[in-house]
């Protein structure tokens, strides 16, 4: 559906890049936000009448998992794409633990020239490895993978637990002026572990991950992110004594920044034995509720979003971690750690913002000009609706109710603790770069 | 407790066979066994009733009455046991139960066959009950969750042993009859044992009070907070053996692994000898009439000493015999549950 232009009609245009959040037009031309206003004349070719519905900024997410090459059973880059689309993302950055990993220019430009070719209605940006082979041992070379259009570096799940090789990692990253994206982990602490190591796992029998060894590696990454003057990303933080660690060294101007995942903000160790959908059902041990970090407590999701409020925490990333279903239909402790979560982001942190926990634009904020700053402008400027930029933009609908079915998903990845669940907000449209990706057949469009 | 005989109840038959009296299933509602957390106090109860009769039956010299003919019971062991398996298959054999034993090294289990499959096929060869044994915690609440035929857990790695918690308290309650104040004493590594835990849900509203005795390295960190979400009010936890010992009615020493030694949990076994092991100079902080009880395997001279466990307060041999008496009431009660 290529389009020269397109005009929004009547949304409410929240757009926190420029605290702007009003009721407008947006006249989209040639793939690039020509102007906002009132009462836009136009002779667009496509029309949204967008009454009641919000526009923003195309959402992105630093931190997803498209699976491939390698572990294509689980996903693929289409399908990802595809489910990050109907999530309303214009922008996803995957991690490199693939089959080969992205510890090199050509998989990192495999990647690329496949989301171009068979997606090419989002633009997906690759994380390259630290380590070769996500092994921990030598680094990659950065320069060569940068080049080759990596947005950052990170070892995702096998953190680098040399301290040494982590140190002239940020050196060389620094040099780079690229981003380290750290899953923060002390895999000797969460070694065996499969949930929070909180009462949920001393009434189960599991070992437990604590929150130390989260945050033991916050606090290592802050100093050397210090010691080095890297720019750190710590991605998916789960705890509240890493919030505390991130928000002291924010205010003496370390080069940190945090994101925290909608799954983290909404649940609980507790999902694991409960489910909301059937309260009185017998013990149950939820694999679609095991994820790394561990689903924590009550506790922490109150200091995730005082965290955000306060802008300590200032993106919210996916972690879209898509399974086959052997892999979550089995024991628990043999099962697979993550969620599939393109498609529930939205809709899931929606139920903080009805229960007056954060303001829409905050959220919306999250989703757009946060992980923005996290990104370089070299792929395009993204998360504001800035007249000039590529016109990525994505409709919301804040009261719609609806219900996830597994049958509806589009991530080939099932596993989602939200199955079954009602929501009230939905993503009703994705706009990448002027063309509309997505949009809910409830969008009235005339031509 | 008002007795309904259900209507499912497994027909006793009494032609050539001396048989079990009649007994009624009453309000017995569990298809399942998997933990101790859903069983009320007259369910316990019930099981101890017909648990009485069991073991009646197996002081005889002729122990096989017919009352589970015609059944099929699987025994499934993804870990290796010689005396909870042995013990399950002959309560399954005095009952007159037809019994196959599926063993993880030989089965389908090597060739890579996921847990799910197992059981379904199982289910499929039209077994009527599955007592399930696996390293992995929850493994049989996943069979419970697939299969509509009845399932047993005989252990889940380090979550519940049910019908060894059952043992535990009908053992207990056949020695002081009323258990109000009495005081139990778990000692150990609590985190790894699915004995503990089920002992902790079994001993709920019995009045007793349990102790659990241990070295921090091995209390789970969220036990405190579990205990109380749970409102399992009835048990304390206490780091030092002497002071929990003081006026103990029940001493329960568990297995030390020693291959924990080896992960940091305790520095040696010398070291857990001197300040856990149950030994006869200990055991008199104990009250006049203590019994000493041990899941067993017991590793003598290092949980328990050699003395303690041959002493005259010693039931640890009694347990392995109402062990079969309280495995045999269960296999009883869920072949009269359908669904």
């Amino acid at each position: 559906m290529i389009s020269k232009s397109i005009l929004i009609k009547n949304a409410r245009v929240i757009d926190p890049s420029q605290n702007i959040d009003a009721t407008m037009d947006i006249l989209i031309e040639d793939g690039l936000i020509k102007s906002s206003g009132t009462n836009l004349k136009s002779s667009s070719e496509v029309t949204i009448q967008a009454d009641g519905l919000v526009a923003c900024p195309g959402f992105i997410d630093l931190h997803c998992h498209l699976r491939e090459p390698g572990f294509e059973e689980k996903e693929t880059i289409a399908s990802g794409a595809a489910a990050a689309i109907r999530g309303g993302y214009t922008t996803i950055c995957c991690m490199p633990n693939t089959n080969p990993p992205l510890d090199n220019a050509a998989t990192i430009d495999f990647v690329r020239k496949t989301a171009a070719s068979r997606s090419p209605l989002i633009t997906v940006l690759p994380v390259g490895c630290i380590t070769k082979g996500r092994a921990g041992k030598e680094l990659t070379d950065m320069s060569e993978m940068a080049d080759a259009g990596c947005i950052g570096f990170s070892d995702d799940g096998s953190p680098v637990s040399n301290s040494q090789l982590m140190l002239l990692a940020m050196r060389c990253a620094a040099g780079l002026e690229m981003p380290i994206i750290d899953h923060c982990e002390d895999l000797d602490l969460s070694h065996g572990g499969h949930l929070h190591d909180g009462w949920v796992a001393a009434r189960l029998g599991i070992k437990g991950i604590p929150s130390a060894a989260e945050e033991s590696m916050v606090a290592r990454d802050i100093a050397l992110a210090e010691m080095t003057g890297a720019v750190l990303h710590l991605t998916h933080i789960s705890t509240r004594g890493s919030v505390e660690m991130i928000r002291s060294a924010r205010a003496r101007g370390v080069k940190v920044s945090a994101d925290a995942t909608p799954h983290h903000l909404t649940l609980t160790e507790e999902r694991i034995i409960a489910s909301p959908m059937q309260p009185d059902a017998p013990l149950i041990y939820d694999t679609n509720a095991k994820v790394n970090p561990p689903l924590r407590t009550a506790l922490d999701i109150e200091a995730l979003v005082q965290a955000i409020n306060d802008g300590t925490i200032t993106s919210v990333a996916t972690d879209h971690a898509p399974h086959a279903s052997e892999d979550k239909l089995c024991e628990f402790e043999l099962a697979a750690f993550g969620i599939s979560g393109f498609e529930t982001a939205f809709a899931a942190l929606m139920t903080l913002v009805h229960s007056g926990k954060i303001k829409l634009a905050t959220l919306i904020s999250l989703l757009t000009c946060g992980p923005a700053e996290v990104l370089q402008q070299e792929y395009g400027i993204t998360g504001t609706l800035k007249p000039g930029v590529k016109a990525d933009i994505t409709l919301l609908d804040v009261n719609r109710e609806w219900t996830l079915e597994k049958a509806n998903m589009l991530s080939q990845g099932k596993n989602s603790p939200f199955i079954g669940q009602a929501f009230k907000g939905m993503v009703t449209g994705t706009i990448h770069a002027g063309e509309i990706a997505y949009i809910d057949k409830s969008v009235r469009t005339s031509k | 407790m008002e007795r309904i005989v259900s209507p499912n109840e497994p027909k006793l038959s009494t032609a050539g066979q001396e048989s079990l009296p009649p007994l009624s299933i009453g309000l017995w509602r569990h298809r399942n066994v998997l933990d101790l957390d859903d069983f009320l106090s007259d369910e316990i109860a019930l099981v101890f009733e017909i648990a009485d009769g069991m073991v009646e039956v197996l002081a005889r010299d002729v122990k096989k009455v017919p009352t589970l003919r015609g059944r099929t019971i699987a025994i499934m062991f993804y870990e290796p046991s010689t005396r909870t398996r042995a013990s399950f298959e002959l309560a399954a054999k005095y009952l007159g139960a037809d019994t196959v034993s599926l063993d993880s090294a030989k089965s389908s289990v090597a060739k890579g066959e996921s847990l799910i499959d197992s059981l379904r096929t199982l289910q499929a060869l039209e077994v009527n009950t599955i007592i399930i044994r696996h390293p992995c915690s929850g493994a049989p609440y996943i069979a419970a969750q697939h299969l509509q035929t009845s399932v047993i857990n005989a252990g889940d790695g380090c979550h519940a042993h049910p019908s060894q918690g059952l043992l535990d308290l009908y053992t207990i309650k056949r020695k002081f009859g009323d258990l109000k104040g009495r005081k139990v004493v778990i000692i150990g590594d609590i985190m790894h044992s699915r004995v503990a835990r089920s002992n902790i849900w079994g001993t709920r509203s019995t009045g007793l009070h349990v102790v659990l005795c241990a070295p921090k390295t091995f209390i789970p960190q969220g036990m405190p907070e579990m205990l109380e979400k749970c409102g399992l009010d009835h048990v304390s936890i206490e780091h030092n053996l002497d002071h929990a010992l003081e006026g103990a009615d029940v001493v329960m020493p568990l297995r030390l692994q020693k291959e924990r030694q080896q992960s940091g949990f305790i520095s040696s076994i010398r070291e857990y000898v001197r300040l856990y092991q149950v030994n006869g100079e200990r055991l008199k902080k104990a009250g006049p009439d203590v019994i000493v009880m041990h899941p067993g395997p017991m590793n003598e001279g290092v949980e328990i000493s050699h003395d303690v466990a041959y002493c005259n307060s010693s039931l640890i041999e009694q347990q392995v015999t109402n062990g079969v008496a309280i495995r045999m009431a269960l296999l009883y009660l869920v072949s009269g549950v359908r669904n």
